[in-house]
């Protein structure tokens, strides 16, 4: 099992991996949540929603941007930078084996995705964590990927939206993972100055270093049903206080109530609606 | 065993307990004491350089932490010719894990925040054990943004295990108090010095931490994660803790060598409790030093070179 996972209350745990293995190529899928039955197609029609229950899966970082820009054009920013094990890091494993084994998983070379394209006609540029690499941890990659988003986003004057799903900073790449998030964050003020709008699209998870920089800095934050968003991982915040959390807690519901998001929205209005809102914020674009 | 002393330096402690006794028997035999006194005390002094000269991250954490390890507060006192402590986020509640206010520093008005733990029980729950709620970095962001209004520096002292775990820093968005600082701290037109005095831990160190120059007392760590909690997760057993702190390169002197931190400010021997005025004093000149190296540019050139030292965070391959 591995750190993020760890990180989770076990029905999800269990929620994800019965997604993700339990019917991988086949016709038929299986909803974790309300347990119907479903045809693949119909699924992948949905985003990988239940059509049943509404519930939200786990998606990958290019299905998510595919489903999301219009199919042309399409270019990829910052795709040419690799992961680097300057620190020799080893726990377990290697850090050099763990990014070749997710490399080999995800088929990415890191866990952000960045491409600039269009939204209904509208330039802009969308950026995406891939939670299967690495738990869409945040080290020297991501970070860069992300700055170069928003340096794209200012010299073609267009607004940026990201789709984070992260367990937070890349702990083998230790004090540079945790200064990932001053830059990322550091990025946004830039882009911020200059009145480009930066909507932040919170998916299942997003917790830690992520959740505590660029993910909690849109000039909108959207979440994803029931999407896990948080600072402590719930096991942590459990150790400390030493009691058994709230029904609903870290949850995106929880986060609306208690005033960290501004709306939640079904995966298959976003494009709608976040193309609603950068009209609104800027129609110049 | 006295609490005074690590495992690492029982040696030590053996010594000076042995010198300790001896100077309870002085007074019926006074010379040859004194002289075995000196002895003792030139090789507990030996011993302690040898000790020191050698130490692993994992001891070094311990000592990031030592019961005895003066706080903001204990520099505060030393440094500063004046300081009016400022309560309160102005929204929820005044956080006691850190503190902020204006102070004078060689005459100079400046604003200080820090993390503050407490060194009994009573006053370590009081202070929620240096790990800040959203209040307290909203309290922190409340007095940085009156340092840019009124032009002046920020000084901002670290020693923090991490941002509180709770339910109730959660619901008031732990979050985004944090990403705010990062977010906030990029743009203010006053210089930021930031020091890590004890433990340096995650994002509620990094919450006070954006700055133009990181400086390090020689003991205190600083790292994404504490090397407990590295260990927990990685290893699936917090007692890898020293593995963790090792391989993390956590400490003042690998963080130099890594290029992250512009200075590291030496501690007395056997560490900055040992001789608090004197880590005091060369914590002041240090920071006089890069104010007075901080002051000769415009704001604009301050924020575009912070800019740039934000954005040379990382390491990476860029292939065709």
């Amino acid at each position: 099992m591995s750190w993020f996972e760890k990180l989770l209350p076990p029905k999800i745990k269990s929620e994800s991996s019965a997604v993700k293995r339990g019917v991988p190529e086949g016709l038929w899928d299986k909803c974790s949540a309300c347990n119907a039955v479903l045809y693949r197609a119909e699924v992948e029609r949905n985003i990988d929603v239940c059509p049943k229950c509404g519930y939200h899966m786990r998606i990958g970082a290019r299905q998510r941007l595919d489903r999301f820009l219009d199919a042309e054009p399409r270019e990829e920013i910052g795709e040419n930078l690799r992961p680097v094990d300057m620190l020799k890091f080893k726990d377990s494993k290697k850090y050099k084996d763990r990014i070749t084994d997710a490399q080999k998983k995800t088929a990415e070379k890191d866990a952000l995705v960045v491409l600039e394209g269009k939204l209904k006609g509208k330039p802009l540029v969308a950026a995406a964590f891939e939670f299967g690499f690495m738990g869409g941890s945040m080290g020297s990659v991501v970070g860069e990927r992300f700055v170069r988003a928003v340096n794209r986003c200012m010299e073609n004057n267009i607004p940026l939206v990201c789709f984070a799903a992260s367990g937070g900073a890349r702990m083998q790449e230790a004090l540079w993972s945790l200064m990932q998030m001053a830059k990322t964050s550091a990025a946004l003020a830039a882009m911020g100055k200059r009145r480009l709008p930066f909507i932040s699209i919170l998916t299942d998870p997003t917790m830690g270093g992520v959740s505590a920089s660029l993910a909690m800095l849109g000039d909108v934050n959207i979440a994803e049903p029931n999407a896990l968003i948080g600072f402590a991982g719930p096991r942590v915040i459990e150790q400390t206080v030493r009691e058994t959390l709230p029904e609903g807690f870290q949850r995106a519901e929880f986060l609306l109530e208690h005033g960290a998001i501004d709306m939640i929205v079904d995966r298959r209005d976003l494009r709608d609606t976040v193309h609603g809102l950068l009209t609104l914020l800027h129609p110049s674009s | 065993m006295n609490l005074n002393f690590l495992d690492f330096e029982q040696p030590i402690a053996e010594l000076e307990a042995k010198i300790e006794e001896l100077r309870h028997v002085t007074a019926t035999d006074e010379l040859n004491i004194s002289d075995e006194i000196a002895r003792l005390q030139k090789k507990s002094h030996k011993l302690t350089e040898s000790i020191f000269s050698s130490l692993s991250a994992w001891q070094v954490a311990q000592l990031a932490r030592h019961p005895q390890r003066p706080y903001m507060m204990d520099y505060v006192q030393r440094m500063l010719d004046e300081f009016h402590e400022l309560h309160g986020d102005r929204a929820f509640a005044d956080d006691h894990a850190i503190v902020g206010g204006l102070a004078r520093l060689d005459g100079r008005p400046v604003m200080v925040i820090g993390h503050q733990k407490g060194r009994d029980t009573r006053r370590k729950l009081f202070r929620n054990f240096g790990m800040p709620r959203p209040e307290g970095y909203r309290k922190a962001l409340r007095l940085m943004r009156m340092a840019d209004r009124f032009g002046l520096p920020i000084l901002t002292f670290i020693d923090t295990p991490g941002a509180y775990p709770g339910v109730g820093a959660e619901e008031r968005g732990q979050s985004e108090a944090i990403a705010r600082n990062l977010y906030e701290m990029a743009g203010l037109r006053v210089p930021i010095i930031a020091t890590v005095i004890g433990e340096g831990g995650s994002g509620g160190a990094l919450a006070i931490g954006v700055c133009d120059r990181l400086l390090m007392m020689q003991y205190a760590t600083y790292s994404v994660i504490s090397p407990e909690g590295c260990a927990s997760i990685l290893w699936k057993s917090a007692e890898k803790a020293s593995d963790a702190a090792e391989v993390m390169g956590m400490t003042a002197v690998s963080l130099t060598t890594q290029g992250l931190v512009d200075q590291v400010i030496d501690e007395p021997l056997g560490g900055a409790h040992r001789d608090v005025d004197a880590a005091a004093a060369a914590l002041r000149e240090a920071l006089l030093r890069h104010l007075g190296e901080l002051d000769t540019g415009s704001a604009e050139d301050l924020l575009a070179q912070r800019y740039q030292r934000l954005l040379a965070y990382g390491r990476y391959e860029e292939v065709e």
